[in-house]
């Protein structure tokens, strides 16, 4: 029952991007075309599952043990960077379909606050290992549906007559916020 | 070789020209999420330039020693270990404030600005342009956040630094401290930035 909260609560009531400004940047870069919003959504959610996977154990069983977790941004940050390499390669490998499908988003992902926002909240908030994996994969569904969102509406958005000095960045940010505003009744869902 | 005037034109390029969540946007995270107030506004900006000038130094003065192929994953363990000390600085001198920021100050870590200034600029110039440079898109940074949470405030709780300054008649805009305020304000104030930017170039032209 509290991995199905999680999983909720993680997509849709505090999503990433809506509520924590977490992962902005690709939010507002990569989601002029519906199809490439779906494939960074994809290879953001599996790198984020990925995440919590490896990075979960590593906090535990080396950090703490050995009583250093002051050195976790770099430790995450360095674990995240080659965790985002060897997909990258194992990718290129087994299968080229894929790789052209997401390969380009791959590096950019390194980059991507919400990935190190997700093994620093995971820490904050003392998942066990199988919540943790919950809250990367379901983590990574709520970055999709924003991106799917915004990509549709901007794709809608061509069409109309936007004063030129909202146009771009400006008017993105102003339908994100009402993006916000519609996520909010989302937040009666789970009480406490 | 390096005169003072081209010092002074790369500290003051991050002040207008290149003001970085408005006009580069980039940092648009921290610009967002810890904009709720002008004192943590002015917080983050403080720890954002203390990484950037430590990041600045280090990488311009280790550029000609770091192998090519490795320097991003280089330049990213520096900046985590700087944004360590300033995390814990700030939670042991102003507990209350570290408490209000929470991750968003080890975010800083991933923070665009910081790598895109070590890549873009303090990799090819000596010391003392990249001091400028890292001081210039520091307060530019800074100033930006201060702005955004002294318009958050003022809407939202009617106060400026906590100090109450609007009247009892005056009904707070709780949208202003949600998240969706956040995206207006910024989304407003880059409108405005191009508002302005546009009239100056015109009257440049004609």
């Amino acid at each position: 029952m509290k991995l199905i909260l999680i999983f909720i609560s993680a997509s849709l009531i505090n999503n990433f991007v809506l509520t924590y400004f977490l992962g902005i940047c690709p939010f507002l870069g990569v989601s002029n075309k519906t199809e490439n919003a779906l494939n960074m959504g994809l290879a953001t959610t599996f790198v984020m599952t990925l995440t919590a996977a490896v990075t979960w154990p590593i906090y535990t069983y080396i950090l703490v043990k050995f009583n250093v977790p002051f050195l976790s941004y770099v430790a995450f940050i360095i674990a995240i960077a080659a965790l985002v390499q060897f997909v990258e390669m194992y990718i290129r490998k087994s299968s080229p379909t894929i790789y052209r499908a997401m390969g380009i988003y791959l590096p950019l992902i390194t980059t991507n606050c919400a990935v190190l926002g997700l093994a620093l909240f995971m820490v904050l908030r003392e998942y066990n290992y199988i919540e943790s994996i919950i809250f990367g994969f379901a983590t990574g569904v709520g970055f999709t549906i924003a991106m799917l969102m915004m990509s549709g509406i901007r794709e809608e958005l061509e069409f109309a007559d936007v004063p030129e000095v909202f146009q771009g960045v400006s008017i993105t940010l102003i339908i994100a916020g009402m993006m916000a505003l519609a996520f909010m009744g989302f937040a009666g869902l789970i009480r406490g | 070789m390096v005169n003072n005037n081209s010092l002074w034109h790369e500290f003051k390029k991050g002040l207008w020209q290149d003001i970085p969540p408005f006009r580069l946007v980039l940092g648009t995270c921290p610009t967002l999420a810890v904009t709720n107030s002008v004192i943590n506004g002015i917080a983050m900006g403080l720890a954002t330039l203390f990484v950037l000038l430590c990041a600045n130094i280090t990488v311009s003065a280790i550029r000609k020693i770091v192998p090519g192929q490795v320097r991003i994953a280089a330049y990213v363990v520096l900046i985590a270990l700087y944004v360590t000390v300033a995390d814990m600085f700030l939670a042991a001198m102003f507990p209350p404030i570290s408490k209000a920021l929470g991750p968003y100050v080890p975010l800083i870590v991933v923070n665009c600005i910081i790598l895109a200034r070590a890549e873009g600029f303090a990799q090819k110039n000596p010391i003392m342009p990249s001091i400028m440079d890292a001081l210039g898109i520091g307060i530019g940074f800074t100033l930006s956040l201060a702005v955004m949470g002294f318009i958050r405030e003022i809407f939202g709780f009617g106060s400026i630094l906590d100090i109450k300054i609007m009247g009892n008649w005056f009904e707070p805009w709780i949208v202003m401290i949600l998240p969706a305020g956040a995206f207006f304000v910024f989304g407003f104030l880059v409108a405005l930035v191009n508002y302005i930017l546009r009239r100056k170039t015109e009257t440049v032209c004609h």
